[in-house]
């Protein structure tokens, strides 16, 4: 299979290669190469393009009985559906508000945290605050969703410390009011990841000029100014860069907590694209409209992407793609 | 770049700072804020799970009690017992490990032979090759498509759905082709003359020279493999054989969540039908939770040098 496979890219190529013309003898020179990465190439391409062929369902009232060729074609109505539909577009509402939150917060907390860890001067104490941060993150959500609802729970940590400070009268339901839902996410997002995410900033601050820092001295700045002025900026470029990486998540606003803490009181703000895609798809069997779901949100995020790397390389910075 | 460190760059500075002796109070005040406030956030990072850890020691009916905070109350180890005398958890457990095992294995030998071929500048399918690699990045054909795909491979309800779906990632080809990139030319060319194949040359120079960058890869895919639940919930849930520890954990939150919300049913609702309530939900809830991290909770200090070369190649991308 190998074989074949490798001759009929081989024949199809020839006049892509500018600089290096296909021989025969090229191909039997790299005979190994080519068996080594061609298998994969037919695997990746078995695991990551064919089931976009899938899509084709969300044109059609599939029915999983059908033949391809008897399915009803039916264009675009499961997507104009899907606009007129108040539970998808309560659904893109939560899946943007999660998202734009955690991205806010996840940026603000993992910069104010690098920037308070780089002014540690005990590398011993550094490191061991960085360890233990880390910690959550190699938790899997399914744990940390645990987590949150033994500490949110009404005789939980959190209750228990706010009534204990004469903060409430009474514990709080943070779980069973939709109010405080996006608030949850959020703030499980930062306990999770915020101490990894120091990581790529304090790489980046590690590398400023040291002579930055000396000459602010001299010039007498306070530590505060120099957090300011000479580290802010230093880490300017990764932060641009994360953040334009991110802009291609926006409709990853997470899916276990959501699926894990949601239930029937706080569903209207709990529910993700990723669960109405779940719900409708395998729960009720509506592949169809599953599937315009799945469309719209990888056409999304592709858009984005694209947007994000061409005002990347307006503003000069590194392409990501 | 192994050798990188987060250190502060700027630790002259500090001695000039204070060799200057001005305003002395600002630095003792921002110290001590910042002492306090990385012991706050210690605390805050570590108090739920040891938290768990203490609830998982504890007597059942007594942890019900509540007050339970830095140490067992009545120290036992029955929820453990509990946890592995059910056959349930221990086979998860199996299933879990040998996934894990697995998936790291050849994802490590399969995305670093791959990296290898297109990090050889002469191969003619280079550049088609990457590319179709580094698309996969972007998109994703979804949910239902994915889960056809599986049923028309026969995977669903089999041991391999957890595998060989994802046995490559194009991010992670990507960064250990940054690092082959680092590797001296000459010790390749060296090997050819030699007489060396590609593959011997992958095999023998290329692999064990790229032990840093595949250090940090292994834990990234172990850890994956490990805490992933969502493919035994979608695949093989109708399967109880092939349960991995993580569902496992899974149904029993959910379970304790929906009995939370209907006080009536908690009391009754163990997994093991245990007439002594030393074993309770919650208590066998938070034993699992504990099984279900420690193994990776032991490894990832020791990697930490290596988690920065891993995230700053992966992010100097095509």
């Amino acid at each position: 299979m190998d074989e074949t496979l490798t001759k009929k890219s081989a024949f199809r190529k020839p006049k892509k290669a500018k600089k290096q013309p296909i021989t025969w003898s090229l191909i039997k020179d790299q005979k190994q190469l080519i068996f080594m990465s061609v298998p994969l190439l037919a695997y990746i391409i078995l695991f990551a393009y064919v089931p976009i062929w899938g899509w084709t369902m969300a044109f059609q009232d599939y029915k999983p009985a059908l033949d391809f060729g008897d399915q009803k074609w039916v264009g675009f109505k499961h997507f104009k559906f899907l606009f007129q539909d108040d539970n998808f577009l309560r659904v893109l509402r939560n899946t943007l508000g999660m998202s734009i939150i955690n991205l806010i917060l996840g940026f603000v907390t993992a910069i104010i945290l690098a920037l308070l860890l780089n002014e540690i001067k005990k590398i011993f104490w550094k490191r061991t605050v960085q360890t233990i941060s880390y910690l959550p993150h190699f938790l899997s959500w399914i744990i940390v969703t645990g987590i949150v609802a033994t500490s949110l729970a009404s005789d939980g940590i959190i209750n228990d410390l706010l009534m204990k400070l004469h903060l409430i009268k009474e514990p709080i339901l943070w779980l069973s009011e939709g109010k405080y839902f996006w608030g949850v996410v959020g703030a499980s997002h930062v306990w999770k990841e915020v101490g990894w995410n120091t990581i790529i900033y304090l790489a980046a601050m590690a590398s400023i000029d040291p002579a930055l820092y000396e000459a602010a001295d001299i010039d007498g700045a306070s530590r505060y100014s120099k957090m300011r002025h000479v580290t802010l900026p230093g880490i300017k470029p990764t932060i641009v860069i994360l953040l334009i990486m991110q802009v291609g998540h926006i409709l990853e606003a997470g899916f276990e907590i959501q699926y894990l803490l949601g239930n029937g009181l706080v569903v209207d703000w709990a529910e993700t694209i990723d669960i109405f895609v779940l719900k409708y798809g395998i729960a009720q069997g509506n592949y169809s409209m599953a599937t315009a779901g799945g469309i719209f949100k990888t056409v999304v995020s592709v858009t984005m992407l694209l947007i994000a790397n061409w005002t990347a390389k307006r503003l000069g910075e590194e392409r990501l793609l | 770049m192994a050798n990188q460190s987060i250190s502060p760059g700027h630790a002259t500075a500090a001695a000039v700072n204070r060799r200057m002796g001005r305003r002395k109070l600002e630095p003792i005040l921002f110290n001590t804020f910042n002492t306090l406030f990385m012991i706050f956030l210690v605390i805050v990072t570590l108090y739920p799970f040891l938290n768990t850890i203490v609830v998982s020691f504890n007597a059942g009916n007594d942890t019900i009690r509540g007050g339970l905070y830095w140490w067992p109350r009545q120290f036992t180890l029955q929820n453990y017992k509990a946890v592995f005398a059910s056959g349930t958890i221990y086979n998860a457990f199996g299933i879990s490990v040998a996934r894990t095992l697995l998936s790291t294995v050849l994802n490590i030998f399969l995305t670093t032979m791959l990296a290898y071929t297109l990090s050889r500048k002469e191969y003619v399918f280079r550049k088609p090759i990457t590319l179709i690699f580094i698309l996969t990045m972007y998109f994703n054909a979804g949910l239902i498509p994915g889960y056809f795909l599986m049923k028309d491979l026969h995977l669903i309800n089999t041991f391999w759905v957890y595998v060989i779906p994802s046995m490559m990632s194009a991010f992670n080809m990507i960064v250990i082709r940054t690092y082959i990139g680092t590797i001296p030319e000459s010790l390749i060319e060296s090997a050819r003359i030699d007489g060396a194949g590609d593959f011997k040359i992958f095999w023998r120079i290329i692999f064990p020279l790229c032990k840093p960058v595949l250090a940090t890869i292994a834990l990234f895919v172990a850890v994956g493999a490990w805490n992933q639940w969502f493919d035994a919930f979608l695949y093989t849930s109708s399967k109880q054989e092939l349960s991995t520890l993580q569902y496992e954990l899974m149904k029993l939150i959910s379970s304790s969540m929906n009995a939370n919300s209907n006080p009536a049913v908690s009391n009754g609702a163990g997994m093991t039908q245990q007439s002594i309530s030393m074993v309770t939900p919650l208590s066998i809830r938070a034993a699992v939770t504990v099984v279900a991290s420690v193994p990776i909770l032991l490894v990832y200090p020791f990697m930490q040098k290596y988690f920065v070369v891993g995230l700053n190649v992966g992010s100097v991308k095509e």
